[in-house]
């Protein structure tokens, strides 16, 4: 069978490529150890002797970075819980059957997915208040919060469309044949269109989560205590010494690299498997 | 409803169809009485497999009327759900649903649609898998099944609603040579049983073999019709003895 589509996921792959460890090659040890050894090597070169080496101001930072990091994964959790209930949900309105749900949850997914995302973000962070009402208690509102509902916006949009078209990548006979057994609309989705759908949909929403974990760092803008900001404030505490930039930074990519860098591959590898079931 | 079979189970009358400017059918009208097996034949794009859609309104129609045991199609307060309890339909490209096995397949929509108790429609479901030939594939998924197999399962599928009339989309037309007889023959068990039929088919032995009335469509309208033996040898209009001529 095959199918009308312009989702990458559905197009065929190359079976006989070998599958290397997380596709990582021998010779990719060497760039990945250059940075790890003569990033901070480099920059200590270039220190004043006077001064503690940058690997172990690096090392005493680390373990509030590491919490930083982890606070933007808290970020990207949620941000993506959020935007997928909410998203999957708009997906499902835009093959709705009614005009006015489709069309509108067709403008809002276009809106959002066409918005840069560090606007959406400035919208969150300065449009919410700071603290709400609920029934007479103040609950406050903190950054972090807002910035989970910012994020949360485009990776919707994003959601919904993977929905939209994982449903419309389905041949139609599987919709003929499930109303011709007298399966309402309701239950035609959910027994027979959906569970077919989610091995199409799990490639792109794992890419999005993986652009989403690094867009997390826009968080530090908005003055979310997020890793960025705290290695920030590290540098800055260390007196602004330049040769612990290359190092710092570093040392965040690395973070975000040995993060995203198995979920790109388990994709690529999800990717591989569903192209050959039809 | 004020049917009885004494009247047409399936009763065509003066159909029209559009699809936008494309006048597919032009006035068609055609009867089924209970047990009967009828076989639709034409070339392409003569509307064949149009006309039996509008039968369980997979698509609608814009004029005539169309009445299954007396429910009308053509009404736009018709339960479409309470018509297609009566109308089942097989497919020409099977549509089976991959990620359920063959037992699955057949038993889903009994359990989900007619609340048919599971145990219940399992049964009924493995009796039927052994009435199309396929015991021992309950629990093998569509992609699994050769095509022959697959077209199979898609009538079991089907009969498990307990269908009144079943419909047959140019069931044979994807398969492969040697399992279209596989399939015939299965179809031929259920004509035999006494099954409503209606069939839209390119294949004439069959036809001539199982029907009990053969139409011949062409462009969107029914230029002649009568039992196998007639049909066959004295075709009156020049379109069938053309066509005949050209498949035989």
């Amino acid at each position: 069978m095959s199918y009308k589509t312009d989702l990458p996921v559905m197009l065929q792959a190359n079976p006989h490529a070998p599958e290397p460890f997380l596709g990582l090659k021998l010779w990719h040890i060497l760039p990945i150890g250059l940075i790890a050894i003569f990033g901070p090597g480099l920059a200590f070169a270039q220190s004043t002797n006077e001064a503690q080496s940058p690997l172990s101001v690096l090392l005493d930072w680390a373990p509030l970075l590491l919490k930083g990091f982890a606070f933007n994964l808290i970020i990207s959790f949620c941000a993506m819980a959020l935007g997928t209930i909410i998203g999957g949900i708009l997906g499902l309105g835009q093959i709705s059957l009614l005009a006015v749900t489709r069309h509108s949850s067709w403008f809002v997914t276009q809106f959002f997915r066409n918005a840069p995302w560090l606007v959406l973000l400035f919208f969150a962070m300065f449009l919410l208040p700071f603290e709400m009402n609920v029934f007479g208690f103040k609950v406050p509102f903190p950054d972090w919060l807002k910035a989970i509902l910012g994020l949360s916006l485009p990776v919707m949009a994003n959601v919904s469309e993977i929905v939209r078209g994982a449903v419309r990548s389905l041949p139609s006979g599987q919709w003929e044949a499930a109303e011709s057994l007298a399966y309402t609309r309701l239950q035609t989705l959910w027994l027979i269109i959906l569970p077919q759908c989610i091995k199409r949909m799990l490639p792109p929403w794992m890419n999005l989560y993986s652009i989403l974990t690094m867009a997390t760092v826009l968080a530090s803008i908005v003055g979310v205590n997020e890793v960025m900001t705290l290695t920030g404030q590290a540098l800055a505490s260390e007196g602004g010494r330049p040769e612990l930039l290359a190092p710092f930074y570093g040392f965040i990519l690395l973070l975000f690299f040995i993060y995203c860098y198995p979920i790109a591959r388990f994709t690529v590898w999800l990717e591989k498997k569903y192209a050959f079931i039809t | 409803m004020s049917w009885t079979p004494a009247e047409p189970m399936v009763s065509i009358k003066n159909v029209h169809k559009s699809f936008g400017d494309l006048h597919v059918l032009k006035g068609i009208s055609l009867d089924v009485m209970k047990g009967d097996v009828i076989c639709i034949i034409g070339p392409s794009g003569s509307g064949k497999s149009t006309l039996i859609r509008c039968v369980n309104a997979l698509n609608d129609i814009q004029k005539g009327s169309i009445k299954v045991e007396g429910i009308e199609v053509n009404d736009p307060k018709l339960d479409k759900l309470q018509l297609r309890r009566k109308v089942g339909m097989v497919f020409q490209q099977y549509n089976l649903f991959p990620h359920r096995t063959a037992l699955q397949n057949v038993m889903m929509a009994p359990v989900r649609v007619l609340k048919q108790d599971k145990s219940i429609a399992e049964e009924t479901a493995r009796a039927l898998i052994k009435k199309v030939r396929l015991e021992g594939k309950e629990d093998a998924y569509p992609g699994e099944l050769s095509g022959g197999q697959q077209q199979r399962v898609a009538i079991a599928r089907s009969l498990a609603m307990q269908p009144d009339v079943i419909l047959f989309d140019e069931v044979t037309a994807a398969l492969d040579p040697e399992t279209v007889g596989e399939v015939l023959e299965t179809i031929k068990d259920l004509a035999e049983d006494g099954m409503t039929c209606i069939l839209v088919t390119h294949e004439m032995g069959f036809a001539r073999e199982v029907a009990d009335h053969i139409y011949f469509t062409d462009r969107g309208i029914i230029v002649e019709h009568g039992p196998p033996e007639t049909f066959f040898q004295n075709a009156k209009d020049s379109r069938t003895k053309e066509f005949l001529s050209q498949i035989l």
